[in-house]
């Protein structure tokens, strides 16, 4: 057993599948001998050489572009994008390119690319370094999208997401890269990627989060159990495709659901789980699924984004709302 | 520039005089050997046929000449079948036979290649039967060679975004090995290919300086045929394209894309060049669009006939054929035939493109990902389901 933060479990887990598979390749800016500016790819240069750890040019589009060449030719490169707000200008690689590329080419042609992105906020930063595009590409057919929460998972997730042949989007809290320990059992059988776990039973309410807010709704449901509720958590873990039925399992026994993501509420996933939950457990709701998120608006400076972002308040109060319908 | 009139104002050379008139008329540096009429001329950095006896040289140049008879034969006959309602679109390369032909042949087996949509006359290069390209102007498929069988990519339709892929896959043959070893069987390129208006796309910057970051073993063919659909090579460029390369840090040539013998000599050492590990090149092949963007476009509405009559004194074809006839290399027998070959060509496309069948509606889910996740299969039941509901239904 060895105890490590969800950095130090992304950065075991990267090495693991770097021996494990000498096809694997990172490619990204600083992630060399800085060991990437949070540290995740921190010292593996060192051990597998600049061709296998490649420090890029500042050109988001051209990392996600070469390593689709890459690719083609049989490796599997792992792609750092240093924040969330410098994706888009590889956007277009990712869409039109990565995703397509499987169903275009009939089969002929894999893309086995994982394209790691820091997300989320409450660090303080300047704009564009907070922010939860994953709606944008769970909108996209082709791409699977996974967001780990805790350092077990960031250790398993991050390798089962390169042994997978289909890309991945692999979305990380930053917020949590060295926020807490756990104690890592490496011999343990891991569960598999696309699947949703439920983190804390309940049989009042059912919240649903992923990624930062996975913390922050077992937060509430440790201070809601004081006020005599019994809240269910699930870590949906996969956002695309998504595993809706330890969801349908949940609400059809508590009737409530409540969404909780950092990303904007407006057509994101929690619209998409409101619509799923509504088509298949209609009878078994006693409330509308509610959506606690960022609010409609840019990501906000950061001496107030504690405010934009869901806290356990937020979470709380469509707690109270959803169960007093 | 007016002598005396320093309109840089201490920022070096005024620009225009610098880059000047080549941007018109391929200027002086235009690497040619075979002039519009048909005539061999040296280059002091070029040649072709070095090593080759007479017979084996006239032997390449005939083939060349049959490569781009047939190649303007796929295209003429496609853009017919569009003009019949068989295929939805085309996207012609009539004048451009040269320039792929030449940069086709100069390939090695081992050598990959990244197409526009319009690289037809290098897929018959590689081997691709053309039916196959008329797949995706059909409709019913988006490419359906198999890339590594041919070591030819499908066809990239968003602008430029294939001299990245270009590149990386050439950082791949970097790793593997496959670069510079002195192996004539081993040592592999890329070439990238990408027209004019492209160069003004992100993605081929941002390939040129990943290329040349990593000294990747590509070739930047741009087909510059002077139009991007109605705009013109100036507005892509104040400078003649090649120059660009010197910017990135490689060296940058401009051929005459009309001329095959040169497209393939220049080529041919721009590859080389990358499979010996020294790095990318760039290949401005200068040619023109003699036909319009794809099936869909209307040349008149933005250029004058002038200006295409003009190029059309420079067919790449004529001046082959010339070439062949003049010297003797060419018996009438040999264009008979080829006529004959062009002929059959024709109906074999024409019938090969009625029996590209429609694929069946459920196909829509096939591909999407290496193992059908359920949220799909369920889709795909739930069509299935729906479509059987029709009376009559497959």
């Amino acid at each position: 057993m060895t105890k490590i933060t969800l950095a130090k479990g992304l950065n075991m887990g990267l090495r693991k599948a770097m021996e494990d598979d000498p096809k694997v390749l990172i490619m990204g800016e600083d992630v060399g001998k800085l060991g990437g500016v949070f540290r995740i790819t921190d010292g593996l240069q060192k051990d597998f050489g600049e061709d296998r750890v490649i420090d890029s040019p500042l050109a988001e589009s051209g990392i996600v572009g070469t390593a689709v060449g890459l690719a083609l030719r049989g490796y599997r490169p792992v792609v750092e994008i240093q924040f969330d707000g410098f994706v888009y200008p590889a956007y277009d690689q990712i869409v039109c390119q990565v995703a397509k590329m499987r169903f275009r080419s009939m089969g002929k042609l894999a893309m086995p690319m994982v394209i790691r992105i820091p997300f989320g906020g409450g660090i303080g930063a300047v704009e564009h370094h907070s922010e939860s595009p994953e709606a944008q590409f769970a909108h996209t057919p082709g791409l699977k999208v996974v967001a780990c929460s805790n350092p077990i998972d960031g250790y398993w997730m991050i390798q089962q997401a390169i042994a997978c042949d289909d890309p991945v989007i692999f979305l990380e809290p930053k917020r949590q890269y060295h926020a807490d320990k756990a104690d890592l059992d490496e011999d343990a059988a891991p569960e598999p990627l696309f699947r949703s776990r439920v983190v804390r039973r309940g049989g009042d309410a059912t919240l649903l989060a992923y990624g930062p807010t996975v913390k922050t709704a077992l937060k509430a449901a440790e201070a809601a159990s004081g006020e005599g509720r019994s809240l269910e958590v699930i870590d949906l873990r996969t956002l695309s495709p998504l595993d809706m039925a330890p969801v349908f399992e949940s609400v059809r026994r508590t009737g409530h659901a409540v969404v909780v993501h950092e990303a904007h509420v407006n057509l994101g996933l929690g619209a998409e789980l409101a619509a799923r939950i509504t088509e298949e457990c209609f009878f078994s709701l006693e409330s509308p699924v509610l959506r606690v998120g960022g609010f409609d608006t840019p990501y906000p400076p950061s001496r107030i984004e504690e405010e934009w972002l869901p806290d356990l308040d937020r979470v709380l109060d469509a707690v109270d709302r959803s169960l007093s319908f | 520039m007016t002598p005396g009139n320093d309109r840089s104002g201490g920022f070096g050379p005024d620009l225009a005089e610098v880059f000047g008139p080549s941007q018109h008329d391929g200027g002086p540096e235009l690497v040619q050997l075979l002039t519009p009429e048909g005539e061999r001329v040296s280059h002091p950095e070029f040649s072709f046929g070095d090593g080759m006896t007479p017979a084996e040289e006239a032997e390449m140049i005939r083939g060349f000449y049959r490569d781009m008879v047939l190649t303007r034969r796929i295209d003429t006959e496609a853009t017919a079948l569009q003009r019949h309602g068989e295929l939805g679109i085309w996207a012609q390369l009539l004048g451009q036979e040269a320039a792929q032909i030449g940069a086709g042949r100069a390939l090695r087996p081992q050598d990959y290649v990244f197409p526009t949509y319009r690289e037809h006359g290098v897929a018959w290069c590689r081997g691709v039967d053309p039916i196959e390209l008329l797949g995706l102007y059909r409709g019913v498929d988006q490419g359906a060679w198999d890339p590594a069988k041919y070591n030819f990519h499908l066809y990239t339709i968003v602008i430029g975004a294939q001299t990245l892929h270009a590149t990386g896959y050439a950082m791949g043959m970097q790793r593997d090995g496959a670069v510079g070893t002195g192996d004539p069987d081993r040592d592999a390129a890329v070439i990238a290919h990408f027209g004019d208006g492209a160069s003004s796309q992100g993605d081929v910057n941002e390939a040129f300086i990943f290329a040349a970051s990593y000294n990747a073993p590509v070739v930047f063919f741009c087909q510059n045929n002077q139009w991007a659909i109605s705009e013109p090579i100036e507005r892509q460029s104040r400078i003649p394209l090649y120059q660009r390369a010197l910017g990135f840090g490689f060296p940058g040539v401009r051929v005459d894309g009309n001329d095959v013998l040169a497209t393939y000599a220049v080529t041919q050492a721009a590859l080389q060049r990358a499979r010996d590990g020294q790095g990318p090149t760039f290949v401005e092949a200068y040619t023109y669009r003699m036909g319009a963007h794809t099936t869909t476009d209307d040349p008149t509405r933005y250029r004058l006939s002038d200006d295409v009559e003009r190029w059309r004194l420079k067919c790449p074809i004529e001046r082959t054929k010339a070439y062949l006839q003049r010297n003797g290399l060419a018996d009438q027998a040999f264009f008979d035939d080829l006529s004959a070959e062009a002929d059959e060509l024709g109906a074999r496309l024409r019938e090969g493109c009625k029996n590209l069948a429609d694929p069946s509606p459920l196909s829509i889910f096939d591909h999407v990902y290496a193992e059908q996740t359920p949220e799909l299969e369920a889709q795909r039941e739930g069509f299935a389901a729906y479509l059987d509901s029709f009376e009559g239904a497959h």
